[in-house]
């Protein structure tokens, strides 16, 4: 891949602009109020812009056009679980959980339970779900900096990790509000724009792209003798007899017939006559008609289901998304940037879907090389050849960035704001020490373990967060007989299964693929799993129900103005060594 | 929505303007002496010419003592105020129930029809397949509206929670 001067400047200067609003707007924060909750004085516009900045991650951006580009109808599920899932969190959680005056997810199992084992028990469950979110985005960052430099992954990887953990570490909360909601606006505008332009280009050329019409019953087609390089270990299947040269240089053409599923390993290239069809990866979708059709078989709509329920209720359990309703002022400012995130998210995910369509078009080879995530870096250059095609990859390229470092960052800080609380003595110190550990895990992971697809890593930790936290939550919030007991072995049943089937599904891809639907995407059996055994033992434990259920619900319930909301102490952590401005502290009434 | 002073301020949370004041009381009860420290806005002289400082005072809002003592019944959780909180759990629950069938019923039928009606899901409306526009467009001013509809919805049962709690 040749150098683009354009993408690497932008890349550069989104780096720059996020370094420098972090420090700038962290030169205000001292205390761990500052830090971890950015004094709970957030404006619900720029906090709804800050969520939905921080939300939409490498799988949003690269990763929905990547499946779309592959799997077709099925993959429009995503953006609609993504934005839905907010709905659930609005309807069922927002308010009340900001009433709680907690700070991390762990402090609030506490304050409505009372038990320090379930308090650890999530703790470790948020560390661990952040993690696993914060992988692919470190993964993504490696991708999409080696799609468009020639560089190797790991640049990508530790720039985006320096980047962010110095400006968590000097503000915390405080810091990345602003840098978020900034990304946000950088976002929607790098997809927005290339997607307007290349529509424009479309329609110029009739409405069919290189590689033929989306209409057209074939797979698409190669315009010109191809030489592909595959970056992963894919299985390739085709749909008519297809000569390929394999590897590419070598000098006798073998010819590929439909029904057999082919095994490419990493690095080999390959060629292929113009006018041949492209195969695909075994679980794409071959012919543009299964493509444009949703739910083909009973497969196909059960893991659709599954990926409904994932999404719904996965993200009111993912820490860095709750850690950002804790810096809303009260209730109903909470419920009032919920509404706003649906309305951000609505307008951001038309784009990348329209963008997996023209890819099918413009850059079918992807599907060969099974590396569909870059997609919507590639297109661009594609589709519009010269200096027009370079600056919209330099305006997706540094949209991707902002992806990548947004979320990660938000990751960061609700891990570390969990660490430092939970398991430091939650200082302000311990936050910066909190910071670098949690910064160092899942950089060392993604230097070493393999890429997998974004959205599907980012659709596991759905899972997970769906069956741990969700079943918490909602029991928790709208259930007088929830008990701890109860809650604990709700999750660890949730959280088992999931992992289990996600420790099957690594096996399975190193044994030939033969894990079910319900292995990759099994939330539709574990979140009901979680909440029946939820709701069994605590009825069975009915004598552990905490005596002071009836304040907690009343404090979490009562509306905002009768002033029943108590946040937690700052007192209790300890503060950097100058006091606050303020000191009345709490800052509960500043607006 | 009925409550502009909220959108004045960009969602930021202001002192209820109807707050312990007597403005919207039915029936006026017995007078109280916490009342009477509350003047009425009387009209304000015009401003001379020059600046002048402004005294704000910020100071914890003054409640009549009917309503101190429904907070404090509240707070004891006597078995007037537990039913009360019982009541306002109660309502909102149900509300987000009806707004996630009404999101969820639909959406979730999405997949069962277009397996069942491999018709349905490959229909075209002026070249475009349905599908996508149903699944890839249609949803979000759903998920909008929806949560447009309940916002309004609960903070309607708010207010009225707090005014009858203030009366």
């Amino acid at each position: 891949m040749q150098l683009n001067v354009w993408a690497l400047t932008g890349i550069a200067l989104v780096m720059v602009v996020t370094y420098y609003l972090g420090q700038r707007s962290s030169r205000f924060a001292s205390s761990t109020h500052d830090f971890l909750v950015a004094r709970r004085t957030v404006r619900s516009r720029r906090n709804a812009a800050a969520i939905s900045g921080e939300y939409i991650s490498a799988a949003s951006f690269l990763g929905i056009a990547g499946l779309v580009l592959k799997e077709g109808a099925d993959a429009l599920w995503f953006p609609i679980g993504f934005t839905a899932g907010y709905l659930a969190l609005m309807l069922f959680v927002a308010a009340p959980l900001r009433r709680s005056g907690a700070y991390t997810l762990p402090d609030f199992m506490e304050a409505r339970l009372g038990s320090t084992s379930l308090r650890t028990l999530s703790t470790w469950f948020v560390v661990f779900i952040g993690v696993l979110y914060m992988l692919p985005q470190l993964q993504g960052a490696g991708i999409a900096l080696a799609t468009i430099l020639p560089a190797p992954a790991w640049v990508g990887v530790v720039a985006v990790t320096v980047v962010i953990a110095f400006n968590v570490m000097a503000g915390g909360m405080r810091a990345i509000t602003l840098v978020q909601a900034f990304q946000y606006w950088l976002k929607l505008f790098a997809l927005a724009v290339p997607t307007f332009v290349l529509c424009v280009v479309f329609f110029g050329s009739n409405g069919a792209g290189s590689a033929g019409g989306l209409s057209q019953e074939a797979p698409p087609r190669f315009t010109d003798d191809t030489t592909l390089t595959v970056e992963t270990d894919v299985l390739l299947r085709v749909d008519e007899p297809t000569s390929v040269r394999v590897p590419a240089d070598s000098p006798n053409v073998t010819v590929w017939s439909p029904g057999t599923e082919y095994p490419v390993a990493e690095g080999t290239t390959l060629w292929f006559p113009a006018r041949s069809d492209v195969p695909v990866v075994s679980d794409g979708a071959l012919q543009n008609a299964d493509w444009l059709r949703p739910a083909k078989t009973a497969e196909d709509m059960l893991g659709t289901y599954s990926l409904i329920l994932a999404t719904f209720l996965g993200t009111m359990g993912l820490p860095h998304v709750l850690v950002r309703f804790y810096t809303n002022p009260d209730g109903k400012a909470a419920r009032r940037t919920t509404v706003q995130v649906l309305l951000l998210l609505g307008l951001f995910y038309l784009f990348p879907v329209m963008i997996g369509a023209l890819s099918r078009m413009y850059v079918p080879q992807l599907l060969v090389t099974g590396n569909t995530d870059a997609a919507v870096l590639l297109v661009p250059s594609q589709m519009l050849p010269g200096v027009a095609g370079q600056i919209l990859v330099a305006i997706t390229a540094a949209g991707a960035f902002a992806a990548f470092l947004s979320t990660s960052s938000g990751l960061l800080v609700s891990v570390a704001g969990v660490i430092a609380t939970d398991l430091l003595a939650g200082k302000v110190r311990d936050f910066r020490l909190a910071a670098v550990l949690t910064a160092l895990v899942p950089a060392g992971l993604a230097l070493s373990l393999p890429v997998e697809d974004l959205s599907l890593s980012v659709g596991m930790s759905f899972a997970l967060a769906a069956s741990t936290f969700c079943p918490l939550l909602v029991l928790g919030i709208w259930w007088r007989r929830l008990t701890w007991t109860g809650a604990m072995l709700g999750m660890c049943v949730g959280g088992g299964l999931v992992l289990l089937a996600v420790a099957l599904n690594a096996i399975s891809e190193r044994t030939g693929s033969w894990a079910p639907w319900f292995l990759q995407q099994p939330a539709l059996f574990t979140v009901p799993a979680a909440f029946l055994v939820t709701v069994v033992v605590s009825l069975g434990t009915a004598r552990r129900v905490p005596d002071d259920v009836n304040a907690v619900m009343l404090r979490l319930h009562a509306p905002d103005p009768l002033g029943f909301m108590r946040d937690r102490a700052v007192a209790r952590f300890g503060r950097l060594d100058e006091r606050p401005r303020s000191s009345r502290g709490g800052g509960r009434h500043r607006k | 929505m009925t409550d502009d002073f909220y959108r004045r301020i960009g969602g930021i949370r202001e002192p209820d303007p109807t707050l312990g004041k007597n403005v919207p009381r039915k029936q006026p009860s017995a007078p109280q002496p916490g009342e009477d420290q509350q003047p009425s806005p009387q009209p304000e002289p015009q401003p001379p010419p020059k600046i002048r400082r402004q005294r704000v005072v910020l100071a914890e809002p003054s409640r009549s003592p009917s309503s101190l003592r429904a907070r404090v019944e509240l707070e004891q959780q006597t078995s007037w105020g537990e039913l009360l909180i019982k009541d306002l759990i109660k309502v909102q629950l149900r509300t987000g129930l009806l707004l996630t069938a009404l999101v969820v019923l639909p959406l979730g039928a999405l997949p069962l029809a277009f397996f069942l009606s491999p018709d349905f899901a490959e229909l075209r409306l002026i070249g475009l397949p349905v599908a996508w526009l149903l699944l890839g467009v249609a949803p979000f001013p759903l998920l909008f509206g929806a949560g447009l509809w309940y916002n309004r919805l609960a903070e309607r049962h708010e207010r009225d929670f707090v005014d009858m709690i203030e009366n």
